[in-house]
């Protein structure tokens, strides 16, 4: 058996000639020529919105050349929240990954800045509201691109007959379906009295006094409608001023016309309150209305969504949006910033908005009078007054404007709601005002 | 047997001169090799699910919030000063010394009941009675918490046939806290049961029958005769046990997340809410750490004990 054996000489020059072959070859672009690109998105409760999502990134994939994978994460038991955990960690894992709100800032040292789509979006979808700002941005870097798929408002959905019935209220014609809202008698006193007269008729507001995100959300445009900050924008801690007792004198009035298990509900449980036609209002995105829909129809054709009542610091309204992150680690960011952009256009945005029945929101203020929230009903134009279109509140998170990561702690161990509901038991204001300010004290840490 | 033929090889190839292969040989037709080898993959498979997370957690606790710098034991000095934590030390101690003690009881008198039922009627009793350890705990606490929901709550619609109720069975301290000890307990029972219908089996029956013609009546019979033969095995399933629902994440998580007001959180549940959901990951390593101590002195005192009785045996 005869063995040829290779010169030195002879490997340079193989080596030299293929080089030269491949960088003179013509550059022939394959079916995936630009890479692949992973993401982890959102896995939506509406049935079908996902293929929404799936259907933009396919197009998207085709045009541009490049292999996508989708992975559709449920928020259920903050399933997001630990694949992101784990992937900042590991360095390693999707491209993109839907982060919720507070997650941009807690993992801003990992995140790709994205002044480069942010910039251009603005100026064709229009600006953003502060709430945006506030999470997605840090020190003037956008840390992660607004999604529309999962933000949305927790305004109130009342049920119109109940309403006009027990408490005297037309909420049709305070919140004309196609028109401005005629709400300047909706305030946090009328809402009180409200909540009074329903619980009196037997149909009670249904707002949570739990640890989870609906009934912290309330809480926080509660206390900011009567300016109460826990920890004011500086990182101060401001407990014990006067805004607060008035905001917690207030909350104590309103527990006491609230189901006596809210301090047990989750946030499934409003949305089963309303359903069971056991209360006049929740404050809630339209998903308990879509329930609704299907499993009791006469309770749907009774809900309208609009506002939230006016406290004496102004009209604000909870607001949570989801956000889509590029990690610094990933390897395709480029493909994954034209991605986003391509999410975030006009016509993707209104698809998203159309696939989920009108519960989507986008951040951006020309994208509030989309024909979905129009035409959807029964009643038609139940959702008109949802993405808050004539933007008559501040779309606000509870806990800020604390600096975020003090914030997400306010906000992850529902200090509003269980300093509202020690108050409201019984303990003396300035006992759970100081036990309220040890907590702050303790989300002091860096 | 086979240690002698063992031992007699190496004694005949220890005459011969030595060969580095038939060292080798020899020590790789050791019992004690072999045992080794046929473990290592139990022993990798834990170093890599247990070991690497205990000491990586150990890490984590001594980093900053940031993850950026060490800060040795000063977040275990700071959870020393905060109310909340030493609220969850009391509650996670009175949620497994409560939750053990009933799951003991009632594994014990359900098993003597299940003991007595003679033949194939047994086996279809211990199949049914085994059924809720063999349901993930995830999924029936879901049925659980449909069953106390505030507003379609079974139990209540059933107790206002009595005129009694609502009862706020998640809204209220009390009750919140005797609704998670009522689901670990209607879980973990079962094994208790199981383990302690075995330890019945092996009592043997003429201790039974001497102490009957001696006059000992049942409750005599139980005390210094069945309690004293399954003492190791009431103790080293009440360890594991305490082991197990200290450790419990699931059924608080699912039935209250810790609430009303922090007041049925566990070391588990609140080191979730504080390492993931407030994105302080070495603080929530230093919660979870806790748990150490603590069932280390149990450990201590329940395993010394079981070395005792078995150096008396």
């Amino acid at each position: 058996m005869s063995r040829k054996t290779l010169t030195r000489r002879q490997f340079v020059a193989a080596t030299a000639m293929s080089s030269a072959a491949l960088i003179s070859a013509p550059y022939v672009r394959g079916a995936y020529a630009a890479g692949k690109l992973s993401i982890g998105f959102w896995d939506h409760w509406v049935p079908g919105a996902n293929d929404a999502s799936t259907a933009l990134v396919k197009e998207w994939g085709e045009r541009e050349k490049v292999e996508v994978s989708v992975d559709y994460i449920t928020s259920n038991n903050k399933k997001i929240e630990l694949t992101a955990a784990a992937e900042a960690q590991a360095k390693s894992g999707h491209d993109i990954l839907q982060m919720p709100s507070w997650w941009p800032h807690a993992y801003s040292e990992n995140l790709e800045p994205l002044n480069d789509v942010m910039e251009p979006l603005i100026k064709q979808n229009g600006e953003v509201n502060g709430t945006v700002k506030y999470l997605g941005q840090s020190g003037g870097k956008w840390l992660a691109v607004p999604a529309t798929p999962g933000s949305q408002i927790k305004g109130p959905c009342s049920r119109i007959d109940l309403m006009k019935k027990h408490a005297g209220i037309d909420v049709q014609e305070m919140y004309p379906a196609g028109g401005p809202p005629k709400a300047d008698n909706w305030t946090m006193e009328t809402f009180l009295k409200a909540a009074e007269a329903c619980q009196k008729a037997g149909f009670p507001f249904g707002i949570g006094l739990g640890e989870t995100t609906d009934s912290v959300d309330t809480a926080g445009a509660i206390f900011q409608s009567f300016g109460a900050e826990l920890v004011n924008v500086k990182g101060d801690i401001t407990v014990k001023t006067d805004a607060v007792r008035q905001a917690l004198e207030f909350y104590k009035k309103l527990i006491a016309v609230l189901p006596p298990d809210a301090p047990s509900w989750d946030d499934a449980s409003n949305n089963k309150w309303l359903i069971s036609g056991r209360g006049a209002m929740i404050l809630n995105p339209p998903s308990a209305w879509a329930v609704a829909k299907r499993d009791a129809p006469q309770v749907a054709e009774q809900c309208w969504t609009h506002g939230f009542p006016a406290g004496p610091k102004g009209r604000f309204a909870p607001f949570l949006p989801y956000f889509w992150g590029v990690w610094a680690f990933g390897k395709n960011k480029e493909a994954a910033k034209s991605l986003l952009a391509h999410l975030s256009s006009p016509a993707a945005i209104e698809k998203f908005v159309a696939a989920s029945g009108g519960y989507d929101l986008p951040a951006y203020a020309n994208m509030t009078k989309l024909k979905t929230w129009a035409e959807e009903g029964p009643p038609k134009g139940t959702l008109f007054h949802y993405p808050d279109p004539y933007q008559q509140q501040t779309l606000s998170i509870a806990a800020s404007p604390a600096p975020p990561k003090i914030a997400q702690q306010i906000y992850f161990q529902a200090t509003l709601t269980k300093l509202a509901l020690r108050f409201a038991q019984g303990e003396k204001l300035e006992t759970a005002l100081a036990w309220a300010e040890g907590e702050c004290e303790g989300f002091m840490r860096t | 047997m086979a240690d002698v033929v063992v031992e007699q090889g190496r004694l005949a190839r220890a005459a011969r001169p030595r060969k580095k292969s038939a060292s080798l040989r020899h020590v790789m037709g050791r019992k004690s090799t072999v045992a080794f080898f046929l473990t290592l993959p139990l022993i990798l498979l834990i170093a890599l699910l247990v070991l690497y997370p205990a000491f990586y957690s150990l890490y984590l606790a001594t980093l900053n919030k940031a993850m950026t710098k060490f800060v040795g034991l000063s977040n275990f000095t700071f959870l020393f000063k905060r109310e909340t934590f030493w609220m969850v030390v009391k509650q996670s101690c009175i949620f497994a010394v409560t939750a053990v003690i009933f799951k003991a009881l009632i594994g014990f008198i359900v098993a003597h009941f299940v003991h007595n039922i003679p033949g194939k009627k047994q086996r279809k009793w211990r199949g049914m009675l085994l059924v809720p350890w063999v349901i993930p705990p995830a999924m029936s606490t879901l049925a659980w918490l449909w069953l106390f929901d505030p507003s379609y709550s079974a139990f209540n619609y059933t107790l206002s046939f009595f005129g009694v109720g609502p009862i706020p069975w998640l809204g209220d301290a009390f009750w919140a806290r005797f609704s998670v000890i009522l689901v670990n307990v209607w879980y973990g029972a079962p094994f208790f049961l199981i383990m302690y219908l075995a330890a019945l089996k092996s009592v043997p029956d003429q201790l039974y029958e001497a102490a009957s013609i001696d006059g000992a009546n049942w409750w005599q019979k139980i005390w210094h005769i069945t309690l004293p033969m399954m003492r190791n095995i009431i103790a080293i399933t009440t360890l594991f046990s305490l082991i197990v629902t200290f450790a419990n994440f699931d059924i608080v998580r699912i039935l209250t997340s810790g609430g009303p007001l922090d007041q049925t959180h566990l070391f588990a549940t609140w080191a979730f809410q504080v390492g993931i959901q407030s994105s302080d990951i070495p603080l929530g390593a230093c919660v979870s750490l806790f748990m150490v101590p603590i069932l280390a002195v149990a450990a201590v005192f329940i395993l010394r004990d079981v070395n005792k009785r078995g150096n008396e045996a």
